[in-house]
């Protein structure tokens, strides 16, 4: 069965191609058909291959063909799976193939509908290739495979400026972070003379000891990498303004799985990041302070969309903490289980935007509750899994491993604990002002139109996973199960975890967790249900900071004037390229040259001839001279 | 023999700057064939009978008939004439007259200037010359007869006439 | 038998080309600048041949041969030119045919 890889990205690819080529031939029926399709008989087979898989076997590693051969460097287009990719895959086909059916139901009155498949399919196979890669070009392939159909659908309505600005920043963003990767494996082909992922991290312990001053140039490389796709502090930028295009792409690529690239990279390569603590606290840091900056800018947001964005940079902060502090199988956990709450939040706000008429601002919804039940019922599960809602929600074990591990964790530390937990308690108030502000209060926007099947199944389906999720994976304190982990263990060490922590503190901690969730779902009912006016008279006498907090605390700003604006100032004042001026003097000389010779072909016979004899007889008398 | 030398070379320098001062073409072209006699003569003289020979056939021979032929085809009149006195004039001749008579004198310093033993020139006949030609320089013949081809071909193709426009519109287009 | 001298030979060879030269400078009318290039070349043969005759050698009157098939060749593609551009400009004038100038 496992024979069968090959097939999961060819599919999509497959399904891009035939909707690229056949794209405006075919009827809307049958597009959807081949996008989703495809994708779904992916899902199917990720299916069936990881009922097949044993973890204990071993990877599997596939070969298709020699790409490039050339100065050693002789990457193969093969493919490598093994428990950590299996869940990538399984996530990127089935959250995938989910998403689709929902596009094919919320893009139905799309002109660009063929274009939007075709786009997505080749998303789903870039980044399937991405997480089978078993080497770094061919992932890196699939890294800029990703990166284009992200700005491709950030810009898919591309008739309005504003979309494909922002769909510009995202590409020329994460380009900087891709341009660090690459170095990284520049750096990593000329050490170890492969870029065979297996093969570096096996030889890589033997090169470098713990603390290499090279591992950590090459770890932090590749996080400047990770730090760019994922979305992190410096470069989170370019996320927000990603949600100019259609919700179901922010929940496929800007939530589920392209931003979380960047984990899938370090977790891929930890044994480098073991290498180098240094480098692996500046991933714990990143996270932190991104969690942190991206969760406070949450709570001033009302583009209902926008929340979510800065929303899912918090949450993958909370990933890059885990991988920070060791955890890397609670990192790949909480991206399995954000994968699906986050989905279910983007697809679940795309359906409200869409039957209001792509009324965006949340303040201007209000008392959808009753009205769409389906959707209210299904966003409040997303929501409460978001903010953690202690015991019946997948997002809670996940986050509180992850809370747990950065406290009890070998390098872990008291103030990356503390970051998470005051991340978690703004996590809880912004989520449900979300919830409070969109569905309770007074209808403000009238509902249009009400949704099919097509949206209300899959929205079912991820709330379920949503809240059983979590359960593959329970701490010590509630029924000890270690699936999840264990699963992953072939591939990435388990934590360790400091002796002296013991299980009353492991009760203490999540004691304060679910504590801190309930006051934060409280504070948010107080402020926007029960007394909306102190909400008001709050932002109000905080107007400072909530316009900091609101503009992303400035990072934009910053950016434009220490970045943006001194390059457009140099570009106009070159705009005669100076070094134009060197190359204009050749092209002056040659035309005046040019001219000169030009009179002396005057088109005269005898001053032709004439000219040949005064030849004739300056080479006589030279010779008869000399 | 030498007195029979200068008296032919003379007649062939005077023929000569006869034919290049003429304004009348049929004129010069007469006193171009008797240039080319004297030529010929001096070619005998020289003990080279069979080139002399070749001399007056094509020289004298076909090639001024070919281009009085020309001449006639082209039906020139009398302004011609004066015409060709009106291009020929003073101003014209003198700058070009210098420089070809310094690089005469330059030739004669090179020629005079050399040290040429005396020579024991012999007759050179046809069979010798036949014996040469289709000896050692047997691929200069046959390259002389694919430029000959070349030369008819493209004679031909030069000289034909194009077939007149018929139809009026096109002709004002044309022209 | 008293010989030619050669260099009497060389320098009339000399003197009729560079008579030829003078002609082709001076000359407008085209049908007088192939006759001068024909003088030109007679004179160079010329050369040749009392070159030929100093070493009794076939090899100067080889290379007239050689000449003289030039010449017949260079004639007729150059009469066959001079019709054209009669027929072309209504006039034998080679400053005429300035078309090409730069």
């Amino acid at each position: 069965m496992t024979e069968l890889l090959w097939i999961v990205p060819a599919l999509p690819f497959l399904g891009a191609i035939i909707l690229i080529i056949l794209g405006t031939k075919l009827s809307r029926i049958a597009a959807s058909f081949v996008g989703a399709g495809s994708v779904g008989l992916s899902a199917l087979l990720v299916i069936l291959i990881g009922l097949n898989y044993a973890p204990a076997a071993g990877p599997f590693r596939q070969v298709l063909w020699q790409w490039i051969d050339v100065a050693g460097l002789s990457p193969a287009f093969g493919f490598h799976l093994d428990s950590l990719s299996l869940v990538f895959i399984f996530v990127i086909t089935f959250v995938g193939f989910l998403i689709h059916v929902y596009s094919t139901e919320f893009m139905a009155e799309d002109e660009g509908f063929a274009r939007f498949f075709a786009y997505l399919n080749l998303f789903v196979a870039s980044m399937l290739i991405l997480v089978l890669a078993d080497n770094l070009v061919l992932m890196y392939l699939g890294w800029e495979g990703v990166g284009l159909c992200s700005y491709l659908l950030i810009g898919f309505w591309y008739e309005e400026k504003k979309n494909g600005d922002a769909a510009r920043k995202a590409f020329i963003v994460t380009r900087v972070g891709d341009t660090a990767m690459a170095i990284g494996l520049f750096m990593l082909f000329d050490i170890f003379g492969t870029l065979i992922i297996n093969d570096i991290l096996e030889q890589a312990p033997q090169l470098w000891s713990v603390g290499s001053q090279t591992a950590m140039v090459v770890a932090l490389l590749l996080l400047g990498g990770a730090v760019g796709k994922s979305a992190q502090l410096p470069l989170q930028t370019w996320l927000p303004d990603a949600m100019a295009g259609p919700s179901p792409v922010s929940a496929l690529i800007h939530a589920a799985t392209m931003v979380t690239a960047g984990v899938y990279l370090i977790a891929r390569m930890h044994v480098i990041f073991e290498l180098s603590p240094t480098a692996q606290l500046c991933v714990g840091i990143i996270g932190a302070l991104t969690l942190l900056i991206a969760g406070f800018s949450a709570l001033t947001q009302f583009d209902l969309k926008r929340v979510l964005a800065y929303s899912t940079i918090s949450q993958i902060g909370y990933m890059f903490l885990a991988l920070g502090v060791g955890a890397w199988s609670a990192a790949i956990f909480h991206f399995m289980i954000h994968a699906f709450f986050k989905a279910l939040l983007f697809l679940g706000a795309g359906a409200v935007i869409m039957v209001l008429h792509h009324e965006h601002d949340m303040f201007k919804m209000g008392g959808l509750r009753n009205k769409l039940p389906v959707i209210y019922w299904t966003f409040l599960i997303g929501s409460a899994s978001l903010a953690a809602l202690p015991f019946i929600t997948a997002g809670f074990y996940s986050k509180d491993s992850i809370l747990w591990l950065s406290f009890a964790g070998e390098k872990g530390n008291i103030w990356f604990f503390l970051a998470g937990l005051t991340g978690a308690f703004v996590t809880s108030i912004y989520t449900f002002r979300m919830v409070f502000v969109t569905f309770f209060g007074e209808a403000k926007t009238a509902v249009g139109h009400h949704t099919g099947a097509r949206i209300t199944i899959p929205l079912v389906i991820l709330a379920v996973l949503s809240l059983v999720g979590g359960f593959i994976e329970l701490p010590h304190t509630l029924g000890h199960l270690e699936l999840f982990s264990d699963f992953l263990k072939p591939v990435l060490p388990a934590v360790a975890v400091d002796p002296s922590a013991t299980t009353g503190m492991e009760w203490t901690i999540q004691g304060i967790t679910m504590v801190l969730s309930l006051v934060g779902i409280f504070i948010a009912y107080h402020y926007y249900v029960r007394k909306p006016e102190q909400a008001s008279q709050l932002k109000s006498s905080l107007a400072g900071l909530h316009r900091f907090w609101f503009m992303g605390w400035g990072f934009d700003n910053l950016y434009d004037s220490v970045l943006v604006k001194p390059y457009v100032f140099l570009a106009t004042v070159n705009k005669n390229d100076i070094v134009d001026k060197f190359y204009s003097l050749i092209v002056y000389t040659t035309e005046l040259l040019h001219r000169i010779f030009a009179r002396s072909q005057g088109g005269i016979l005898r001053w032709y001839i004439m000219s040949m004899v005064i030849g004739a007889i300056l080479i006589l008398t030279l010779g008869l001279l000399l | 023999m030498q007195l029979a030398f200068y008296i032919t070379s003379a007649i062939a320098v005077i023929a000569t700057v006869m034919v290049i001062t003429n304004h009348n073409l049929i004129h010069a072209l007469l006193y171009l064939v008797v240039s080319f006699l004297a030529v010929a003569v001096v070619f005998y003289l020289l003990g080279a009978p069979f080139v002399a020979a070749l001399e007056v056939i094509i020289y004298a021979g076909a090639i001024v008939v070919l281009i009085i032929f020309v001449i006639m085809m082209l039906n020139l009149k009398e302004e011609a004439v004066a015409q060709e006195r009106q291009w020929l004039s003073r101003g014209i001749i003198t700058g070009p007259a210098l420089l070809s008579l310094v690089l005469l004198a330059e030739l004669i310093y090179i020629i005079v200037g050399a040290q040429v033993a005396p020579s024991d020139a012999q007759i050179v006949d046809s069979k010798a010359v036949g014996m040469s030609l289709y000896g050692p320089y047997v691929i200069g013949v046959e390259l002389s007869g694919i430029l000959l081809m070349a030369g008819i071909v493209g004679a031909y193709h030069l000289g034909r006439q194009k077939k007149k426009i018929v139809h009026r519109f096109l002709e004002e287009e044309a022209s | 038998m008293d010989q030619v001298p050669t260099e009497a030979g060389l320098i009339l060879a000399g003197v009729l080309f560079t008579l030829g030269l003078i002609s082709v400078l001076i000359r407008r009318n085209i049908i007088f600048m192939l006759i001068s290039v024909e003088i030109m070349l007679n004179a160079a043969g010329l050369a040749f041949v009392v070159a030929g005759a100093k070493w009794s050698q076939a090899d100067g009157q080889v290379m007239f041969i050689f000449i003289l098939t030039m010449a017949a060749a260079e004639v007729s593609v150059g009469l066959a030119l001079i019709l054209q551009i009669y027929h072309q400009l209504k006039t034998l004038d080679s400053d005429a045919a300035n078309k090409m100038k730069g």
